[in-house]
């Protein structure tokens, strides 16, 4: 009775870990410049394309992929922003979830156009196949390198959010942007940093994400009803609040799953619905 | 969304008098309706497809346009409009009016019930909400399989004669006749609505939603009204597609629905009660030609047309004419 428990209790968080990695960059700018950008798992969906593109054609070591991944969302986000999302910031939602929604339709036909729409294949190296077994439950390795993946990278946001300069500057644009402007804090050139280092996270997460949920074109709509679920509910700009949700949605969405498939993805928008209307600015939101 | 301001000077009566007024250019398009009966009786079934997408477009712009609720997720009306119809005429009752009757009340109730919540919540949490709520009812409707046929779609949708006697053909004569009148009677309530004090208010609420409570508007009650009509109408919308098309699937209730009627309406023009009616032309007519070229990349080009349409006509294509005319009047005076 435990045993599978356990089991989906440790999927799930890993599941969720996976979303935390592809969200928590939305919920820092979307925090930062009240900037609704629906196609931040395009973002994600090209680190998938990069990934498996470099090690299906060119024979890449799986590790070696990363960093490009990251490097080329990174890349793409500062295009994007520099060209049209910079123009929107002082829109109405309306315009700003449309231009962006435009960008994923475009995103979704251009990848299935590049790559067709059949699922990517990704083969591993053999030390992240398998699993292990501990107290009779086993745990895929895969699984655990995401968990230490997530943990690394939330460790070193919160470090960099806490302790530096740069940090310091995002959390008072975060707080006070008219303010923070105010003190001098170029608040454009931080958030500008923020966007693709967020977009890059998002490429990371969509490159760690193939293994574990496949990658076809429509990646940038299935995840991103996921990812603004997570930044909802956690709240903006919190990455404890992120990190809380993510590992909830995970959890829940497996066990829904597992216990209940009848009900699909019913139960997952139950919740979303019902944590909005209690606490409409997120679990650890402050607004 | 410059669409009106009262002039200074006039009372507000006058100003809503004068809005109401029938123009040359509404007539002549209401006529040119009548058109693809003459002209182009193969597309007939297009055209009654376009005028139940305008219907939707328009119960959307009732929202949007005028009281400024952005929803992602007005697909959840369409499709229970769509499922109600079906249902019904499934065990045994397929009078095409009253079942549009029947849809219309059952998206309406749930217009009312979801109302509640809507009011609440503006920005973000707002389209957050709206796309749950949307999402919710599409899962509900794929996990009920025993009522709705689930991913299958609903089998054995039988529909009576229209008035016991026009059948709806292949031709999509009497479809295309019987989605018009639904068009333009639910367009003549729109515009009924649009031009009163309620419709007014409502636009006081879109620009200023702190304001207008303060000036003796009830702002939550005015939306959960104008909410409960969209949702009917969009229920109209969804049962003339069941009624026309004899099916009923799945996408009724998805979100690429809830999308694509977003795009229709922001491509011709919020808040312009044509807008939506003009962006469903284009946009079908777009689908229909480009879509036998290369059905899978169509959506590349919507995309791109979307961020065309916000960087450069804020206001869609009705709004881009609006200019146009107005800098000519100028011009020429």
């Amino acid at each position: 009775m435990i045993g599978p428990f356990a089991g989906v209790l440790f999927d799930g968080f890993a599941y969720g870990m996976l979303l935390f990695i592809l969200s928590v960059g939305l919920s820092v700018t979307l925090g930062m410049m009240n900037f609704i950008n629906l196609a931040h798992c395009s973002f994600a969906m090209l680190g998938g394309y990069v990934t498996v593109t470099l090690m299906d054609r060119l024979g890449w070591p799986f590790f070696a992929t990363l960093p490009v991944a990251f490097l080329a969302a990174t890349a793409a986000s500062v295009v994007l922003e520099r060209a049209l999302f910079r123009r929107l910031y002082r829109a109405s939602d309306l315009d700003q979830c449309l231009l962006t929604i435009g960008i994923v339709f475009m995103s979704v036909a251009a990848a299935a156009y590049v790559w067709g729409t059949v699922q990517q294949p990704v083969q591993l190296p053999d030390y992240l196949q398998g699993s292990v077994t501990f107290a009779g439950i086993s745990f895929a390795v895969y699984r655990l390198f995401l968990i230490g993946a997530a943990l690394a990278i939330t460790v070193v946001l919160v470090a960099g959010l806490e302790w530096t300069r740069f940090g310091a500057q995002v959390r008072a644009a975060v707080d006070n942007q008219r303010m923070a402007r105010g003190l001098g804090i170029n608040v454009d050139g931080v958030f500008a940093v923020t966007f693709a280092l967020g977009s890059g996270l998002a490429g990371l997460g969509g490159a760690l994400a193939i293994a574990m949920v496949g990658l076809d074109p429509a990646f940038a709509f299935t995840y991103l009803v996921y990812v603004l679920i997570v930044v909802s509910v956690g709240g903006l700009a919190s990455i404890g609040g992120s990190f809380a949700a993510a590992a909830l949605l995970g959890i829940s969405d497996m066990a829904g799953k597992y216990y209940i498939p009848e009900l699909g993805a019913f139960l997952i928008y139950l919740v979303m619905v019902g944590l909005l209307m209690w606490r409409p600015a997120g679990l650890l939101g402050r607004r | 969304m410059t669409a009106a301001t009262p002039t200074a000077g006039a009372g507000p009566h006058s100003y809503l008098q004068e809005q109401i007024r029938w123009r040359w250019v509404e007539i002549a398009f209401w006529l040119a309706t009548l058109t693809p009966f003459l002209l182009f009786p193969s597309y007939l079934q297009l055209a009654s497809q376009i005028a139940i997408t305008a219907l939707f477009a328009l119960s959307l712009d009732l929202i949007l346009g005028y009281a400024g609720i952005v929803s992602l997720g007005h697909a959840a009306f369409f499709g229970l409009g769509a499922y109600a119809a079906g249902i019904v005429s499934k065990y045994g009752w397929g009078e095409p009016l009253s079942l549009l009757v029947i849809a219309a009340a059952v998206a309406g109730l749930a217009g009312y019930a979801m109302s509640f919540i809507i009011a609440r919540f503006r920005h973000l949490a707002l389209i957050m909400i709206t796309l749950g709520l949307g999402l919710l009812v599409h899962e509900a409707a794929n996990s009920a399989s025993w009522l709705t046929g689930g991913a299958d779609g609903l089998q054995g949708v039988k529909i009576w004669p229209l008035l016991e006697t026009f059948k709806f053909d292949l031709y999509g004569r009497t479809a295309y006749a019987y989605s018009l009148v639904a068009l333009f009677l639910a367009f003549l309530v729109a515009r009924r609505l649009i031009h009163s004090p309620f419709g007014l208010s409502l636009r006081g609420i879109r620009e200023n939603p702190v304001r207008m409570p303060a000036i003796g508007a009830p702002s939550r009650a005015h939306i959960r009204k104008i909410y409960t009509i969209s949702a009917a109408m969009a229920g109209v919308a969804g049962a003339l597609l069941a009624e026309s098309t004899s099916t009923v699937s799945l996408e009724v209730l998805s979100f690429q629905r809830s999308a694509d009627v977003l795009v229709i309406l922001i491509l011709g023009g919020a808040g312009r009660l044509y807008g939506g009616i003009l962006g469903a032309i284009i946009y079908m007519v777009a689908r229909d030609q480009f879509s036998g070229v290369n059905p899978q990349y169509w959506y590349f080009w919507i995309g791109l047309l979307l961020v065309a349409v916000v960087m450069f006509l804020p206001n869609g294509v009705l709004g881009g004419l609006a200019k146009l005319s107005a800098s000519w009047r100028r011009k020429s005076s």
